[in-house]
């Protein structure tokens, strides 16, 4: 089975479930990352929750299937069309031989998930299929996708079939406006108790320079580190220290102007203090916030962030029982 | 050294600083505690790493409640405590070519983004860290060896720092506005430490010269990639070898070959021995390099 890739979109690439394990070396756990987009997709069509999919951003490919398959498409709201006529969203249809797959602009939301039964058949690196592009490892050659790629798919599982739909309660919604929960912590003590607040109180937009290493925002008000004398080998400027490990989803806001967030490609460590991490229950949000989207940072505490991730591995868990 | 200070990044990771500043002291007791860390391989753990004066441990809270993996964390620190810091480790001499034309190219195109537009980051490196000419200052960069204290940014990225007392670090600043292209396998230094560009890519290092040995490859192409696609970890010491145009030219063409290879020794490093006599007790680790 192949599919072959006729435009690439903005930024195509084939992710599954991540490669953990090899951050302390610089290889960050990529993965899809809407990670629920992921698992409804794989479901949808009888595979493993976390098979390898290709994963779109902001504009979606145009592709065209060698063979007949069953697809389905989850994420954000762009509708699919084969050969230009309209199919579902969130659920599985059959797709023959010569057929084209092509996409709606995305009207909401950052990152559509394209799951074909079998999986995407590229060869696992570090016990992942995911695509880590700065460091040329892994999916597709160790990049995005490029007009002419040959991707080839598995054998689709036996209980493969179309007309498999997410229930309307568990599709998500992706808004343009939405708050993000924060766990203040790391080098939040370096800021002003002024920039403390503010950083919560504004609201602010995401810039140009998203992607899967990190999102970036601007708008909120600058924040103010503390005045020091710096540490020796941190760095001159305040926003510096001693290069350090980057959690995933930290928060890092060099020179105090727009705080960045670390998504799956994190850069594993740098020098730029962290003034806090968005929990894990919201980082698939993150992943479907498209440029000009807007973002308030709502502070929560480890009760907080636990409750969440409890209440997002439920859905998660009926996401599974409903599709299985 | 006082007690660590540790903090929750969001609900799937432990950040602990062991010191505000780099020193050797920071960095070995870190790697200590991750070093026992891994030993315990306690179910729900799933990223150790190293940094410089810190680490950071990613774990699983439905595995492993967070006050109960910081608990843990807390009990190897009191364990370790200021135990004799000894690490089994290897020795590897690195080629440099410092000065080199391709380095030399990328620091004119971003020469607008520099703290001293008029010379050259080797010339300003020199100048001030108090060297009388760009040769004494490799000649000092090259002279003792060094730790990888952090191995990460990007893949396969070492961070290094020199071992020499406090007075002798070389320290300069980043570029006022990062690059936003650096060569790959550019040798770079930025506050007290050295980087070898894993990849080609941004960066804000000043750019020293160049090395031929690739130190990643997912394609693992040569004898030392053989185990594993990025070659070096935390923990390892690394002496600079100045080598010329021709020497580094025979390099090249060796790797493209798939014969190139280095020179790499097992060791074991004791800090104590190490304060007692940091000159001599480097020139030994030399030794061990070249099989005395």
């Amino acid at each position: 089975m192949a599919i072959e890739v006729i435009k690439p979109g903005l930024a195509t690439s084939v992710q599954d479930a991540g490669r953990p394990g090899y951050y302390n070396i610089g290889i960050p756990i990529s993965g899809g990352l809407d990670q629920y987009a992921l698992r409804a997709a794989n479901l949808l069509v009888g595979n493993d929750e976390g098979a390898a999919v290709l994963e779109a951003t902001l504009l979606g490919p145009e592709l065209l299937f060698r063979q007949a398959a069953i697809v389905a498409v989850t994420g954000a709201e762009a509708a699919p069309k084969l050969n230009g006529k309209p199919q579902p969203r969130n659920e599985s249809f059959a797709v023959r031989a010569d057929d084209r797959l092509t996409f709606d602009f995305m009207k909401a939301g950052a990152r559509i998930y394209i799951a074909v039964a079998g999986g995407i058949d590229v060869p696992p690196v570090l016990g992942s299929r995911s695509t880590y592009a700065l460091g040329a490892l892994g999916g597709f050659s160790g990049r995005k996708l490029a007009a002419g790629d040959i991707v080839s798919t598995g054998s689709a599982p036996p209980g493969a079939r179309a007309g498999r739909t997410l229930p309307a309660d568990l599709a998500p919604i992706y808004p343009k406006s939405l708050e993000l929960r924060v766990l203040p912590g790391l080098y939040f003590h370096r800021i002003t108790d002024e920039s403390a607040k503010s950083f919560f109180e504004d609201t602010w937009t995401v810039a140009p320079e998203a992607d899967r290493i990190g999102y970036r925002f601007r708008k909120g008000r600058p924040l103010v580190f503390r005045e020091r004398k710096q540490p020796f080998g941190a760095g001159s400027d305040p926003s510096n220290i001693v290069d350090a490990g980057y959690p995933y989803g930290s928060i890092q806001v060099p020179g105090g102007l727009e705080p960045i967030i670390l998504h799956r490609d994190a850069v594993s460590g740098g020098g730029y203090a962290m003034i806090g991490t968005v929990i894990s229950a919201d980082m698939d949000r993150i992943a479907q916030m498209q440029p000009n989207n807007l973002a308030r940072f709502v502070e929560v505490n480890m009760d907080g962030a636990l409750k969440a991730r409890a209440e997002y591995k439920s859905r998660v868990a009926l996401l599974t029982a409903s599709l299985r | 050294m006082s007690a660590i200070r540790y903090s929750f990044g969001g609900d799937e990771h432990v950040f602990a600083e062991i010191g505000e500043e780099m020193s050797l002291e920071a960095f070995f007791k870190g790697m200590a505690i991750c070093t026992e860390l891994e030993k315990r391989r306690i179910a729900g753990v799933s990223e150790i790493c190293p940094s410089n004066a810190s680490y950071l441990v990613r774990f699983d809270p439905e595995v492993i409640h967070p006050d109960k993996m910081l608990g843990t964390l807390k009990e190897i620190e009191a364990e370790v405590g200021d135990a004799e810091l000894e690490l089994a480790t290897r020795v590897i001499e690195i080629p440099v070519l410092y000065n080199d034309p391709w380095t030399h190219e990328t620091l004119m195109r971003f020469r607008e983004r520099h703290q001293d537009p008029k010379s050259t980051d080797l010339e300003y490196g020199a100048r001030i860290n108090g060297y009388k000419s760009v040769d004494e200052f490799i000649a000092a960069h090259s002279g003792a060896p060094w730790f990888v204290s952090m191995v990460g940014f990007v893949a396969g990225l070492p961070f290094l720092f020199q071992m020499v007392e406090r007075e002798k670090q070389l320290e300069v600043p980043k570029y006022l506005r990062p690059r936003t292209d650096t060569p790959k396998l550019t040798v770079g230094h930025g506050g007290c430490f050295t980087a070898i560009y894993s990849v080609r890519g941004a960066g804000g290092y000043q750019l020293f010269g160049i090395t031929p040995a690739p130190i990643y490859d997912p394609a693992q192409g040569l004898p030392y990639l053989k185990d594993f696609m990025v070659f070096f970890r935390p923990g390892d010491i690394v002496k600079w070898k100045p080598i010329t145009r021709e020497e580094y030219d025979r390099d090249v063409k060796a790797v493209e070959a798939g014969t190139f290879d280095l020179t790499v020794r097992p060791v074991t490093f004791s800090l104590k021995a190490f304060h007692a006599d940091p000159g001599g007790y480097s020139r030994q680790l030399v030794e061990v390099l070249h099989g005395h």
